[in-house]
C-alpha cells in the first residue's frame, strides 16, 4: 500500500483498535437507549455478538482494497465491569498480484462503566484496549508485529432533557471516543509506529425516541426502531516523525434495533488520500446476548452463581 | 463461524417472546398527542410482557405535581397492556412516566407528555 511508504500505515492499522469498531456496547441511561454503533464505541458494558461485521474498505492509494469479516464479543463480568475480545479474517486484493487472506490481530479490552445519569441520560466509561503482536499475518497483511495499548474514555449523551418546547431535538444523541495509543515498539520493518491520537463520534437520531418519547407521528414498525447516524473517526500521530498526520472516515448509515439483535450498515468516506479514495461499505449483524440468553449466558459472570 | 451465526439468528427469532426488554410500542391518549376530551384511562402497551410487582405509571400536571390515582393494572391476559384509571383531569399539559420490568428481569423506563384542550 502506497501510504505505507508515508508511514501512515501503522496508523491506519491501529485506526479500528482505537476507535474501536470491535467494540460493541449497548445500553440504556435513563429512558435512552443507545444502540451499538458500528465505528464507533457506545459508552456501555453489554453481553453482545457481532458475527459478524462486513467491511469492504475504500481503496488505497495503490489501488489496494481489503475485504474484512470481523468477529466480536462483549461479556460483562460485573454490571459495571466488561470485556471485550475481537479478531477478524482479511482478504488482500493488489491490483496485478495475487489476493492475500488471513486473520487479522487480535484486540481485547477491559472496560468500567463508572458513570450513569438516566435523567440526563449520560453515561461515560474508561478502559484499556490491547491489539496484541503477532496474533495476524504480520507480513502478507501488514498485521502488527507489536503490542499497542490504548487507555480510553467513551461517553454518551441523549438529549432528551431539552425541554418540550423543542421536541424535534430531543431524539438526539452523540457518543463519543478518545483514547491514546501505546505501541510497544518505536518502529516496524523501517516505519515508525507513532504514539496516535483517536477521537471518534457518532451522532444519532433516534426515531424510536422519537415516536414513543416525544410524539407519535405515526411511524409504525419496523422504522420506528431505526436510528439514522454519522460516524466520524480520526487517528492523528503525535510523534516519531509523523506529527499531525492524520487518517480517519465519515460513516452516515442506519440502525435497525429489533428486541434480540440489530442490522445496521454504513458507507464509508476517507477524510483524505492518505485514508483512502472512493468509497466503501459496511455492515453488521449484531447480537444482544443479555436478550437471547437472560438467565444464563446473557448475565454478568458475577451473577452466574447466585 | 457461518453456522454460529446462523444459530444465533434462529435463537435470536425463535427466542420467547415474553423475553428481553420491554419497550413502550404505544400509548392512548398518544405520545404527544393533543386530545379534545379528558380521557378516563391511560393504556399503555408495551412490546413484551410485563412483571405487574415491578411494573408502573404516574401521570403528573405539567408544573411536576403528582395527580392521585389508583394502583396500574395488568390485564392477565395480555401482560403486556398497563393501563391506569385516571381522575377527571382538566384541560392542560401532563406529563407520564413509566417503568416496566419484562419477566425477564430487564428494566426499562420512560416518560411522554400529551395535552387535554381547554
Amino acid at each position: 500500500m502506497r501510504y505505507a511508504h508515508f508511514g501512515v500505515a501503522a496508523a491506519l492499522a491501529t485506526l479500528p483498535a482505537l476507535t474501536p469498531s470491535s467494540a460493541h456496547a449497548h445500553g440504556f441511561a435513563g429512558e435512552r437507549f443507545f444502540p451499538a454503533t458500528l465505528l464507533t464505541d457506545d459508552p456501555f458494558v453489554a453481553d453482545e455478538m457481532s458475527a459478524p461485521t462486513v467491511t469492504l474498505d475504500p481503496k488505497a492509494s495503490d489501488g489496494s482494497q481489503t475485504f474484512d469479516l470481523d468477529f466480536d464479543v462483549s461479556k460483562r463480568l460485573t454490571p459495571d465491569v466488561g470485556i471485550q475480545i475481537g479478531q477478524g479474517w482479511q482478504h488482500l486484493k493488489t491490483p496485478g498480484m495475487p489476493g492475500v487472506t488471513g486473520l487479522t490481530g487480535l484486540s481485547t479490552e477491559l472496560d468500567w462503566q463508572f458513570f450513569t445519569n438516566g435523567p440526563h441520560e449520560a453515561t461515560a466509561m474508561v478502559g484499556l484496549n490491547s491489539s496484541w503482536a503477532h496474533t495476524g499475518r504480520v507480513q502478507a497483511l501488514g498485521a502488527d508485529d507489536f503490542t499497542t495499548l490504548s487507555p480510553l474514555l467513551d461517553f454518551g449523551k441523549g438529549f432528551g432533557d431539552l425541554p418540550d418546547s423543542m421536541p424535534w431535538l430531543r431524539p438526539i444523541a452523540v457518543t463519543g471516543n478518545l483514547s491514546l495509543d501505546f505501541p510497544t515498539k518505536t518502529e516496524s520493518a523501517g516505519n515508525p509506529n507513532p504514539n496516535n491520537f483517536n477521537y471518534g463520534f457518532a451522532f444519532e437520531y433516534s426515531l424510536e425516541y422519537l415516536e414513543h418519547h416525544v410524539k407519535d407521528v405515526g411511524i409504525s414498525a419496523p422504522f420506528d426502531h431505526m436510528v439514522p447516524l454519522v460516524e466520524v473517526a480520526f487517528s492523528t500521530a503525535l510523534n516519531r516523525g509523523m506529527s499531525g498526520q492524520t487518517v480517519g472516515t465519515i460513516q452516515p448509515g442506519i440502525i435497525w434495533s429489533g428486541q434480540y439483535m440489530q442490522i445496521g450498515a454504513e458507507a464509508i468516506i476517507p477524510v483524505n488520500r492518505q485514508t483512502g479514495h472512493g468509497l466503501g461499505a459496511l455492515v453488521q449483524l449484531h447480537f444482544y446476548l443479555d436478550d437471547i440468553f437472560p438467565n444464563s449466558f446473557g448475565k454478568p459472570v458475577a451473577e452466574w452463581f447466585k | 463461524m457461518i453456522r454460529f451465526t446462523l444459530a444465533l439468528m434462529f435463537l435470536a427469532i425463535a427466542a420467547p417472546p415474553a423475553s428481553a426488554h420491554a419497550f413502550l410500542d404505544r400509548a392512548v391518549p398518544a405520545v404527544g398527542s393533543v386530545v379534545s376530551t379528558p380521557p378516563s384511562e391511560l393504556q399503555l402497551f408495551f412490546t413484551q410482557d410485563l412483571e405487574p410487582a415491578f411494573s408502573g405509571v404516574t401521570i403528573a400536571t405539567g408544573d411536576g405535581q403528582p395527580i392521585a390515582t389508583g394502583a396500574p393494572s395488568i390485564d392477565p391476559q395480555n401482560r403486556a397492556e398497563m393501563v391506569l384509571k385516571l381522575p377527571a383531569l382538566a384541560p392542560g399539559h401532563y406529563k407520564v412516566s413509566w417503568h416496566a420490568v419484562s419477566v425477564d428481569t430487564h428494566r426499562t423506563e420512560g416518560t411522554f407528555s400529551f395535552d387535554i384542550q381547554p
